[in-house]
C-alpha cells in the first residue's frame, strides 16, 4: 500500500529520484533523426535533371531528324556538340565564363555590401520604410536592362556601366529579402533580446539580422538571378573588345556569323553558370541556415 | 480550513518603504489604448516582492498579470505609478513557449545570455556547462532548439534565464503547454533550483493549484481593471506535491474566489 501512503502524506521524492525521472522523460521524447548519407542526397538530387536534360536532347534530336528544318535554322545535338569541345579546347568558352563570372560575382558582392544598410535602415526605420519601400519594390519590377542607354550615357562604354547596371538590379531585390525577413521574424524574438541585454547593434547582431536569415538568403538568390540576368542583357549591348570577350561577346559573335551551334554552345555555358553558383553557394547556404532550425528538406 | 494553510487576507495597499524588495510597483497603471471604452488593463496596483520570495500571481484572462511582468522587466512602461528594482541587475524572463532563439544551439543560447551580460569570455563555456547541468541537461550544449522536447527547452530557457545572474525571475506561465508529467518535474526542479539560488520569483499562471503548489504568497488579481483583490501566504510545512490535500483544499478556496471574480464580468 506504498502507493496510497505517499498521496497521503504531502511528501516530494527524493532529488535523485527527480533527475531519473527527467533523464527518462528526455530519453522517451527525443526525436531520433537519422541522416540520409551525402552521397546518396547529391544522387537524389542530380540524376533527375539530368533525365530530364536527356529528354531534351532526344526531343531535339527527333526533331532535327524528322523536321523539315534547315541546318543553320537548327543543328544537331552533335553539331552543338563538336562546337562546344572546339570552344573548349581553343579556351574560349572558359576564358569567357571567366570575364562574365568574376563580373558577375564581384558586382554581386558590392550589391550586397550596398544592400545589406538600405535593408536593415528601411526594415527599422518606419518613416524611410513609408517613402522608398514602395520604390524599392517599384526598381524589384523593373528590367534592369532598361537602365543600359543611360548607364551608358552616364558611364560610357565601360565596365563602370556593367557594375551601375548589376546594383540596380540585384540591390532592390536583396534589400527588400532582408526587409522581408525583419518583418517575418517572430516579435518574441525582440522582447527576448530585450530582455537579455541587447541593444541597438548588439540587437542588430545577435537577434534581428539572425533572425532575419531565411528572408536574407532568398532575397539572395533572387538578386543573384537579376545580377546576372541583368550582366547578360548589358554585355550584349555594351559592345566592346575593350571590356573583354565575354559570354555576352560571345552570344554577339554567334549571331553575326549566323552559327546557331556557338550561340546554344554560350546559351548552354550561361544556364551553366547559374545552375553552379546555385548548387555550390546557394543550395549549401540555405540548407544550412534552414537545418539549424529545424526547417526545410529534413532528409 | 486546514490549519496548514494561513486565512485570506485582503490586499493591502499600503507600500512600506522601509521594506527590502526584488521589485516594487507603486500605485502603477497602465493603459495600452486611450480611445478604448474598456477600463485600464492595470489600475493603481501596488506590489513588493520580497527578496528571495516566491510569488504566484493568478488570475484569469484580461486581468493583466503578463502586463505586470512586462513593467518589470522593462519591456512596457506604466502609464503612471513607479516600478523599482533595487539594483542595476537585469529581471530574468521566462515565456511561455518557444522564447529558445532557434538558430542558436541550447548550450549558444545560454552563451548569448552571458556575452550580453559581459561575461569573461574564457570562462563562458564552463559557465554554460555548470548552468546546463544545474537544469540537468549536461552534454546538449550541441543540441539544436527543435532537437529538444518541450520540457527539456522550458529547462534550457530557465538555464537561459540563470546566466542573466539576476535576483527576481519573472515567469509567464512557462509551463502551461507542456504536458502533466513534465509540468510536474519542472515544479520540483523550480523549487529546488529557487533553493538553491535564493533569487525572488514571480510566477504568472491561471492553473490554481500550480500557484499554490509553488507560491509562498499567492496573489489573486480581478479582470478589467486589473487590481489586487486578495492574497494568501502559504504556510504548508515540508515538500508539496500538486496532488497534496493541502494543496487541493487551498484550490478549492482560491478556486471560488476566481470564479467570483470572473461571474461579476457577466452581469454587465
Amino acid at each position: 500500500m506504498a502507493v496510497t501512503d505517499r498521496t497521503a502524506q504531502p511528501t516530494g521524492p527524493e532529488p535523485d529520484d527527480t533527475a531519473a525521472l527527467e533523464a527518462g522523460l528526455d530519453a522517451l521524447e527525443t526525436r531520433i533523426v537519422v541522416a540520409t548519407p551525402a552521397w546518396r542526397r547529391f544522387i537524389a538530387k542530380v540524376v533527375p535533371p539530368l533525365i530530364a536534360i536527356g529528354l531534351v536532347i532526344v526531343a531535339w534530336q527527333l526533331v532535327y531528324t524528322f523536321g523539315d528544318l534547315d541546318s543553320w535554322q537548327l543543328p544537331s545535338p552533335a553539331d552543338v556538340w563538336s562546337e562546344m569541345s572546339f570552344q573548349i579546347q581553343d579556351g574560349t568558352l572558359q576564358k569567357a565564363i571567366w570575364i562574365s563570372i568574376s563580373k558577375g560575382l564581384t558586382g554581386f558582392a558590392m550589391a550586397i555590401v550596398v544592400a545589406v544598410p538600405i535593408g536593415v535602415l528601411v526594415a527599422r526605420l518606419r518613416w524611410l520604410r513609408t517613402a522608398i519601400g514602395p520604390i524599392l519594390s517599384a526598381l524589384q519590377t523593373l528590367p534592369s536592362v532598361a537602365w543600359v542607354p543611360l548607364m551608358i550615357l552616364w558611364f560610357g562604354i565601360s565596365d563602370t556601366t556593367l557594375y551601375a547596371v548589376i546594383l540596380l538590379g540585384a540591390v532592390p531585390s536583396i534589400a527588400n529579402g532582408l526587409v522581408a525577413g525583419f518583418d517575418q521574424t517572430p516579435r518574441i524574438y525582440g522582447r527576448v533580446g530585450k530582455v537579455l541585454g541587447a541593444r541597438g547593434w548588439t540587437m542588430v547582431r545577435y537577434i534581428e539580422l539572425p533572425a532575419a536569415m531565411p528572408g536574407f538568403i532568398a532575397g539572395l538568390k533572387q538578386g543573384w538571378a537579376f545580377a546576372w540576368r541583368s550582366l547578360m542583357a548589358a554585355e550584349i549591348i555594351v559592345a566592346s573588345s575593350a571590356l573583354g570577350l565575354s559570354l555576352g561577346q560571345l552570344l554577339n559573335i554567334g549571331r553575326d556569323t549566323t552559327s546557331v551551334e556557338l550561340t546554344i554552345t554560350t546559351i548552354s555555358a550561361i544556364l551553366f553558370v547559374g545552375l553552379a553558383v546555385e548548387f555550390l553557394l546557394f543550395a549549401p547556404l540555405e540548407r544550412r541556415v534552414l537545418k539549424a532550425r529545424g526547417l526545410g528538406d529534413q532528409r | 480550513m486546514s490549519s496548514a494553510t494561513a486565512e485570506p487576507q485582503a490586499y493591502a495597499d499600503g507600500v512600506d518603504l522601509s521594506a527590502p524588495f526584488a521589485a516594487r510597483l507603486t500605485r502603477v497603471s497602465k493603459v495600452f489604448d486611450h480611445s478604448s471604452p474598456l477600463p485600464p488593463v492595470l489600475e493603481e496596483v501596488s506590489l513588493t516582492v520580497a527578496p528571495g520570495e516566491f510569488v504566484s500571481l493568478l488570475g484569469a484572462s484580461g486581468c493583466g498579470k503578463s502586463t505586470i511582468l512586462n513593467l518589470i522587466a522593462g519591456l512596457d512602461q506604466p502609464t503612471s505609478g513607479l516600478v523599482e528594482l533595487p539594483e542595476a541587475r537585469k529581471p530574468a524572463l521566462m515565456f511561455q513557449e518557444s522564447a529558445l532563439l532557434p538558430w542558436l544551439s541550447a548550450g549558444r543560447n545560454i552563451d548569448l545570455a552571458l556575452r550580453l551580460r559581459g561575461f569573461p569570455r574564457a570562462d563562458r563555456r564552463t559557465e554554460v556547462e555548470r548552468l546546463l547541468d544545474l537544469v540537468h541537461l549536461n552534454g546538449t550544449y550541441d543540441k539544436k532548439v527543435h532537437e529538444l522536447s518541450g520540457g527539456m527547452r522550458q529547462r534550457v530557457a530557465l538555464a537561459r534565464a540563470l546566466a542573466q545572474d539576476t535576483s527576481i525571475l519573472l515567469m509567464d506561465e512557462p509551463f502551461a503547454a507542456l504536458d502533466a508529467i513534465t509540468r510536474d518535474v519542472l515544479h520540483e526542479e523550480l523549487i529546488r533550483i529557487w533553493h538553491e539560488e535564493q533569487i525572488a520569483v514571480v510566477f504568472v499562471t491561471h492553473n490554481v493549484r500550480e500557484a499554490v503548489r509553488l507560491g509562498q504568497r499567492v496573489l489573486l488579481m480581478s479582470s478589467r481593471p486589473g487590481r489586487m483583490v486578495r492574497q494568501w501566504q502559504i504556510e504548508i510545512e515540508g515538500p508539496r506535491r500538486i496532488e497534496s490535500p493541502a494543496v487541493a483544499e487551498l484550490s478549492v478556496e482560491i478556486t471560488d474566489d476566481l470564479r467570483r471574480e470572473i461571474r461579476r464580468h457577466g452581469r454587465h
